[in-house]
């Protein structure tokens, strides 16, 4: 047996060290938007990165979504996905929460939306 | 796989803001039966690993002789506007989840409370997350065909509910239906009042 990389390699190589996460990590939601950097060379990365990458070409998805479409644990997708933020490969934009809605703008847009769907 | 996608399964490319509501209530009250018949898309599920504590498991090295098991949570997808989309998320019924349920209120636009008639009394764990997560909430109770039927006030008695709080009656399984829960959590949000008339 190869002494090189575990299989586990994947997922260790994106566990933060020393107990402390990234900060991208506590920050990515269910509901983030995910948004490719069509600039970034994809050359050089590891197969499960590169097949996120891969598959939020196309189009924006929510890290949620990536999670499904990849069959990958949610968590283990949320590691994947803040690496690549950090390294700008993937834009991400974090869902509105309640207490950051003091504009009404945003409520009628999204009551607007409901009743016209 | 993510090659065979299809158009249809991203999201329009001028969207760029989203919103999460999270769908909860206990064990078999509709609240997967909810997030599909909502979802413009076949709904969809994510998968965790979890302890037998109910915390997620990140760190794949250390716990593997850790009794685990897998929860499965559903969730679905409404492109509201051009720019603006909803994800619907369906928390894990069971308490033993609670921790992945509190996780999953963070950073949540608000939440809808589905609720059973032949079971007021399991809604108050629900009930209780949502508003220690300080989370607008409506309440929807699931019509089941042999429930016995209650009038608003009896209803918002049994749950101690607020007056500010909107109750509606849906059927879970109907899109429009299904849909006046988030509307009326929403007008509520806008300080609108939701007529609502029991049916
Ligand atoms: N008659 C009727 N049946 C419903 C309605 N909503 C759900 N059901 C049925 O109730 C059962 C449970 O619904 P689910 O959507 O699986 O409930 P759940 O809350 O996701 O259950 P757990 O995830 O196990 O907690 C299913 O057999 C549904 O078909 C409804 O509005 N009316
Ligand atoms: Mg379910």
């Amino acid at each position: 047996m190869s002494r090189g990389r575990q299989r586990t390699g994947m997922v260790r190589s994106y566990t933060p060290t020393g107990g402390v996460a990234r900060p991208t990590r506590r920050t990515l939601d269910d509901a983030t938007l995910l948004m490719v950097d069509e600039e970034k060379e994809l050359r050089g990365l590891e197969p499960e990165p590169y097949r996120v990458m891969e598959l939020c070409r196309p189009g924006r998805l929510s890290l949620a979504e990536v999670s499904y479409h990849l069959h990958l644990p949610r968590t283990v997708t949320t590691v994947i996905v803040a690496h690549l933020v950090d390294s700008g490969h993937l834009i991400a934009r974090a869902p509105v929460p309640a207490a950051s809605v003091h504009d009404t703008a945003l409520l009628e847009r999204i009551l607007d939306g409901l009743h016209a769907l | 796989m993510g090659s065979t996608l299809s158009d249809r399964d991203y999201v329009p490319d001028r969207v760029s803001q989203s919103v999460k509501i999270v769908v909860l209530g206990s064990f078999g009250v509709g609240k997967t039966t909810y997030v599909r018949a909502v979802s413009e898309i076949r709904s969809m599920h994510t998968e965790e690993a979890m302890t037998q504590a109910g915390e997620a498991i990140d760190d794949l090295s250390g716990v593997r002789d850790k009794t685990t098991t897998t929860v499965t949570m559903d969730f679905g997808r409404l492109t509201l506007t051009t720019d603006l989309v909803l994800y619907l998320f369906g928390a894990p019924g069971q308490d033993r989840f609670l921790p992945m349920v509190t996780q999953l209120m963070d950073g949540a636009l608000g939440a809808l409370v589905l609720v059973d008639t032949r079971r007021l009394d399991q809604s108050f764990t629900s009930i209780d997350l949502v508003e220690r997560a300080g989370l607008p909430y409506a309440i929807a109770v699931n019509t089941f065909p042999d429930a016995p039927t209650y009038a608003d006030t009896e209803i918002r008695d049994s749950l101690t509910m607020e007056n500010s709080t909107p109750l509606v009656r849906i059927d879970a399984r109907v899109r429009d239906s299904a849909k006046r829960a988030l509307i009326a959590l929403i007008s509520n949000m806008l300080g609108r009042p939701h007529l609502e008339t029991a049916p």
